[in-house]
């Protein structure tokens, strides 16, 4: 079980939203419900582990100068690969995480654990840090959204519990900043009590 | 009458950081201090006109004809990672001032989302202005589009640089410190840009 911890870390040691700090351009725009939430994380994953799969294996091949065009190119092929699978089976998930799906080329989280980690560790290692940031990702886009929904519309995962609108301000651009603020300083607190 | 409709959308109504949440990690990155948040704004309003005018032409003239839009995400980042690699050269042998003022920020740029975002929206999405028609941008159009985007990045910059720096001598709570103030801080000024909205 030694190489478990390369799956716990992504989640609170190494957490990419609260701890990082990377990827804020679709934590923030994605999670207006807790499924968007979800979808967007599992869609980053997607790219995270292969993408870090065949950096580790490229990785020795390719001189050093050119390292991050290499890995540029590999990344945007397996974002491609994900709007291309996207568009025929969850089409109406491609509609609404729309040009935030490309987007995942230029996310800091996949080229900085291309750079970070992939390239110096094995191939099997990389798949299982790829998973862990990449649920670590996910599990901060769900709980944003989680937190959003239940504020802005009064409802989860779509199924509604309470009448009315909700605060509609935290299904709009204000309510991401906020309540990522305020998740951050939540985790802040639970980092210094450990 | 579409060009200012255009401007005073990108700028105001749909402010690309506060609004669409394209470019955050620079925005929180260097907005510390207000000389570094006006030189990045500089940086990034060049590259975002001058790339989205390149993408806009391959997109049009070489993807389309031949039925390659599919290929849209991949080519588009190669030409903005050559790009700015390009205007850094340029920039560094014909104006060695603007290099020094610029110089630091542009490697950073590639992988700004702001960028790339800009280059996407403009040929994927149907603007409808003034009650016209959804249509696409015509080169002329999609121009100023990305000129008044990025002068909305940089006003949203600034603002918030300003912001940050009385925040720095401010007490506040030590769970707050850093990240989280200034994120509520952006949430309260996106709230105030909400007032624009319903204007176009």
């Amino acid at each position: 079980m030694s190489k478990w911890h390369f799956i716990t870390d992504g989640f609170v040691k190494n957490n990419p939203t609260f701890v990082l700090v990377l990827g804020m351009c679709p934590t923030l725009a994605t999670t207006t419900s807790a499924l968007n939430g979800l979808e967007m994380g599992l869609a980053t994953m997607f790219v995270l582990v292969l993408s870090n799969i065949v950096i580790s294996l490229v990785a020795p091949m390719v001189p050093d100068k050119v390292r991050i065009p290499v890995y540029i190119t590999v990344i945007a092929t397996f974002v491609t690969v994900l709007q291309l699978l996207m568009q025929a089976f969850t089409p109406a998930a491609y509609e609404t995480l729309g040009l935030f799906i490309p987007l995942i080329v230029v996310n800091c989280i996949v080229l900085g654990r291309a750079e970070g980690f992939a390239n110096k560790h094995s191939v099997g290692e990389s798949a299982l840090d790829g998973i862990g940031v990449g649920l670590g990702f996910t599990a901060s886009l769900t709980v944003i959204g989680i937190v959003r929904e239940i504020l802005g519309s009064g409802s989860l995962f779509g199924w509604k519990f309470l009448p009315g609108d909700g605060i509609l301000a935290f299904v709009m651009a204000p309510g991401a900043f906020l309540v990522l603020g305020y998740l951050m300083v939540l985790f802040n607190k639970y980092l210094a009590k450990k | 009458m579409e060009y200012f409709l255009i401007i005073v959308s990108a700028i105001f109504v749909n402010n690309i950081l506060l609004a669409q949440f394209l470019g955050i990690c620079p925005f929180l990155g260097v907005s510390n201090k207000l000389s570094t948040a006006t030189g990045m704004s500089g940086a990034v309003c060049f590259v975002i006109t001058l790339a989205t005018v390149v993408t806009y032409l391959l997109n049009r003239y070489l993807l389309v004809p031949f039925g390659l839009q599919f290929l849209q995400t991949i080519s588009f980042i190669l030409v903005i990672a050559a790009l700015v690699q390009m205007v850094e050269i340029v920039l560094k042998k014909i104006s060695p001032s603007l290099y020094q003022a610029l110089g630091i920020f542009l490697p950073l740029i590639t992988t700004n989302c702001a960028v790339l975002g800009v280059a996407i929206t403009v040929v994927t999405k149907d603007f409808a202005l003034g009650g016209a028609a959804p249509h696409m941008l015509n080169l002329g159009q999609a121009t100023v589009y990305a000129l008044a985007t990025s002068l909305g990045y940089g006003l949203a910059m600034c603002l918030f640089a300003g912001l940050r720096e009385h925040l720095a001598g401010c007490d506040v709570p030590k769970a707050f410190k850093g990240l989280p103030i200034a994120l509520i801080t952006v949430g309260i000024m996106a709230m105030a840009f909400l007032g624009f909205s319903g204007i176009v």
